[in-house]
């Protein structure tokens, strides 16, 4: 297993060093940030001064090799728009979108497995027909469509939570999270859910599925035979055995979450990464979208990594090994 | 009668009663936000308008951008090099350390120089330096006569020589450094989520109604629009132009609207026989009409402004007839927008030896301006129907402005016919006469956004007359003058002066700022 996990590192190692040539010229190609930064008012020799200064007169080539120097040495470089390290602004604000990912994540456990275990077991009936219709929903309507309406039902029309942005944060366990006040949690529970909405359906697809293939199985039929009781039959056997697609397919969706959730970290104006990506790429902060890129393959190695870990955990006949050698 | 009164009096006693208990606390809803709260890291609008809270200036603009005193009490020149300016006694700064001249000499000195600045204040300091006379006198020197003096020393924000000229940005950002003379001080500066600040009860001024006042960056439109629906700010800046008529039936909100500095207008290429846009009917080489100053006269005419402003942009805009609006120090009052006249532009074409028309493409960004590129769109469309086929091509403003400027062949601009805006930063005509109409030349800084390459000996020379006559009639005369022939010679062509508009809850008024800064000492209860 220690094989396994060096390998997995090494290979992460060749797809971010990728990565980063892949950004670093791509967003060169879109266009020139000196515009993005600079007051109109200025002159030529102004202009000239900041171009310089970013180090950005330099041949392209020369620019990456200094950047993989500082790379070398632990440093992703200073944003262009925030004179501050890229690494620092990430880490600034990754607490608000990790929060904000681990709350939705267990909203699609807590609701979706239930539901899908209900309309698995029960799949003729008026409730779980409704399930699977909403579900339908959860995955065809656009987040910033759901996103703008719960805004307008909740925050505008109800008055219940609050439209925007991050409540407050308290510490506890040695952790600073909103989700430990009042407030935060109410700022909180709309872009959750909002941001769960297609990984609650899709949990309840992929366990109703699941269910549904399990019931026929001969485990389950001895199990009844032999006299569990029907608790036991659904909560132990059946559930271990439908889990593994459920978690492969949470594992990626963690990683989507914390990456990706630009759409709703804009609308519902979260100060997390995703909104720090949207900014950084819109202004061409190369330093910040480079670094925030090769943070997250990083991430999504990891989480794949948690994920085959699980695997085994669940299910003996699976052993993390190099199927290489 | 006696009733009536007696209701009326009761009325506004209720009203007011409810205000003053709910209303110390101002929450504003930002469209855009300040990179960093140390007043000379960025010279971007919006790290200039969250400065002008916790910092003073020697002179402060009003929203109108006329210069009125600040830190300073009086200035004159005293000479042609030399302005002397009195500072304001008894000052004192958050920290309870008194204003003087020190502070001002400290102050010029660091903010052309912080660290990995992205666009320094040395724009407005260089060729200046100061002299302290006394404790409340300085002296600000130039090497030529600088009649702008006033307005580049209005940009830069006064700390404190006792820990703020040491600061750095991380520690102004903190709050250690933020340490000023102004209205408010600094709570609390969380990036991306919020700014807050507390009311100056010591300040020199008027202190402000508001006790505290958070500001909160919402930067999609439709969820500033929400969250104040929702009642979870107070006010917001920058309405969509969609939102407006909707927001205006809304009883409970109260809308604020002005015209800003900013002219949008259309820069074409002067200078290349070739332009790459510009191609003969079938997409042939054709020599440059744009040149032709009857070219240029039959598309200014070809443009409806009427339509652009009722339409495009459902009336929240003014035609433009030349650079500024009027009221800004050095504009022409002999200057109307341009009638639109269709036939006569196709008989003018015609004249200029183009009766079929010719091929051109209008380069515009569609995140930069409000509604951009339906404006693009819309001229595109109005040219075609005088037959100067035009296509219309926009892109966001982070490839569009680099392209435009140095996307060329040796650093040249790329395009041939653009769409572009211009906010007066100093609230007087030099600053688009100066960096628009003025010959390109970098070595004197003359022309850097001149996208179109005009240059007019003549234009160039009342120009340069105008930035060394320290005399202020004379000078808006021959602003006047500049502006005049250049808009005569058709060197760009305005559309439309941007409107701005602030929306609030019931109550609240802002004071609409032609600068386009969202203030909290402009918000006043009504």
């Amino acid at each position: 297993m220690t094989v396994f996990i060096i390998r997995r590192l090494m290979q992460a190692l060749v797809v971010i060093f990728v990565m980063s040539l892949i950004v670093f010229f791509g967003v060169n190609v879109i266009g020139d940030p000196v515009d993005m930064l600079i007051s109109p008012d200025a002159d030529q020799a102004e202009i000239a001064r900041t171009i310089a200064a970013l180090g950005l007169d330099k041949p392209i080539g020369e620019q990456y090799l200094y950047f993989l120097g500082g790379i070398a040495r632990g440093e992703f470089g200073n944003s262009f728009i925030f004179g501050e390290p890229a690494l620092k602004l990430i880490l600034q604000h990754m607490p608000a979108t990790v929060e904000l990912a681990l709350v939705s994540i267990m909203m699609a456990i807590v609701l979706g497995i239930p539901l899908g275990l209900y309309a698995g077991l029960f799949p003729e009936s008026a409730v779980s027909r409704g399930i699977m219709a909403v579900s339908i929903l959860g995955f065809s309507l656009p987040t910033f469509w759901v996103g703008l309406m719960m805004i307008m039902l909740f925050a505008v029309y109800l008055g219940w939570l609050p439209s925007t942005g991050r409540g407050d944060t308290a510490v506890f366990l040695g952790i600073e999270s909103s989700i430990w006040t009042r407030d935060g949690l109410s700022h909180l529970f709309m872009p959750a859910l909002n941001l769960a909405l297609t990984n609650i359906s899709l949990v309840i697809r992929l366990t109703r599925a699941g269910v549904r293939e399990a019931m026929h199985q001969d485990y389950i039929k001895f199990a009844r035979a032999k006299g569990l009781s029907s608790r036991r039959v659904i909560g132990v056997h059946l559930l271990k055995n439908i889990m593994i697609p459920v978690i492969t397919v949470l594992g990626l969706e963690v990683g989507n979450l914390l990456a990706f959730s630009v759409v709703t970290e804009t609308i519902f104006a979260w100060p997390g990464m995703g909104k720090l990506l949207i900014d950084s790429l819109l202004q061409l902060d190369r330093p910040v979208v480079v670094a925030y890129l090769m943070i997250i393959v990083l991430f999504f190695v990891l989480i794949n990594l948690l994920v085959d870990i699980c695997y085994s955990l669940l299910d003996p006949r699976v052993r993390l090994k190099d199927q290489g050698s | 009668m006696y009733l009536k009164t007696l209701g009326v009096v009761l009325a506004t006693t209720v009203s007011f009663t409810a205000m003053s208990a709910a209303a110390e606390s101002l929450t504003i809803g930002l469209a855009s936000e300040p990179t960093a709260m140390d007043p000379h890291f960025h010279n971007l609008g919006p790290n200039n308008a969250m400065s002008r809270h916790i910092f003073d200036r020697l002179i402060l603009q009003d929203e109108r951008q006329r210069l009125a005193p600040g830190l300073a009490v009086s200035w004159a020149p005293v000479d042609d090099l030399t302005w002397e300016f009195k500072l304001r006694e008894g000052v004192k700064f958050h920290d309870g350390s008194d204003f003087n001249a020190d502070d001002v000499v400290c102050t010029w000195e660091r903010a052309p120089n912080v660290p990995n600045s992205p666009s320094s204040m040395g724009t407005y300091t260089k060729g200046k330096t100061v002299v302290k006379i006394d404790d409340y006198t300085v002296h600000f020197k130039t090497e030529s006569p600088y009649p702008l003096m006033a307005n580049d020393v209005s940009t830069i924000s006064m700390i404190s020589d006792e820990g703020g000229c040491q600061g750095t940005t991380a520690q102004f950002n903190d709050g250690t450094a933020a340490i000023g003379t102004g209205p408010f001080k600094y709570v609390s500066y969380t990036p991306g989520d919020s700014i807050v600040l507390e009311r100056n009860p010591d300040y020199w001024g008027e202190a402000s109604i508001w006790e505290t006042v958070t500001f909160k960056p919402i930067k999609s439109g439709p969820a500033r629009v929400a969250a104040l629906l929702a009642g979870d700010v107070d006010m917001i800046a920058a309405v969509p132009t969609t939102d407006i008529s909707t927001l205006a039936a809304n009883d409970d909100l109260a809308l604020s609207q002005g015209v800003s500095n900013r002219v949008i207008y259309l820069h074409l290429d002067h200078d290349r026989d070739a332009s790459p846009f510009v191609k003969a009917n079938g997409g042939g080489d054709i020599v440059n009409p744009l040149k032709k100053l009857e070219v240029r006269k039959a598309i200014s005419m070809a443009i409806n402004r009427d339509a652009i402003v009722d339409r495009v942009m459902e009336g929240v805009a003014i035609k433009a007839g030349q650079l500024l609006p009027e009221g800004f120090f050095g504009v022409s009052d002999k200057l109307a927008p341009v009638e639109y006249d269709p036939q006569g532009a196709k008989e003018m074409l015609a004249a200029a030896g183009y009766p079929d028309g010719f091929e051109l493409t209008i380069h515009g960004p569609n995140d930069r301006y409000i509604n951009d590129a339906r404006i693009a769109e819309a001229i595109g469309q109005m040219l075609t129907r005088i037959g100067i086929k035009t296509q219309v091509e926009t892109m966001p403003r982070s490839v569009y402005f680099g392209r435009a400027s140095r996307g060329g062949p040796d650093n040249t601009p790329e395009f041939s016919f653009i769409l572009v805006g211009w906010g007066a930063g100093s609230g007087e005509a030099s600053s688009p006469l100066k960096s628009l109409i003025h010959t390109h030349d970098p070595s004197r800084g003359f022309g850097a956004s001149n996208r179109g390459r005009y240059s007019n000996p003549e234009v160039d020379a009342v120009i340069e007359e105008a930035l060394a006559t320290v005399e202020d009639a004379t000078r808006a005369n021959l602003l006047a003058k500049a502006t005049e022939m250049a808009i005569e010679d058709v060197a760009v062509i305005p559309t439309h002066y941007q409107v701005n508009t602030w929306a609030a809850k019931k109550g609240l008024k802002y004071v609409a700022r032609t600068d386009e800064y969202t203030l909290a000492i402009g918000v006043v209860k009504e």
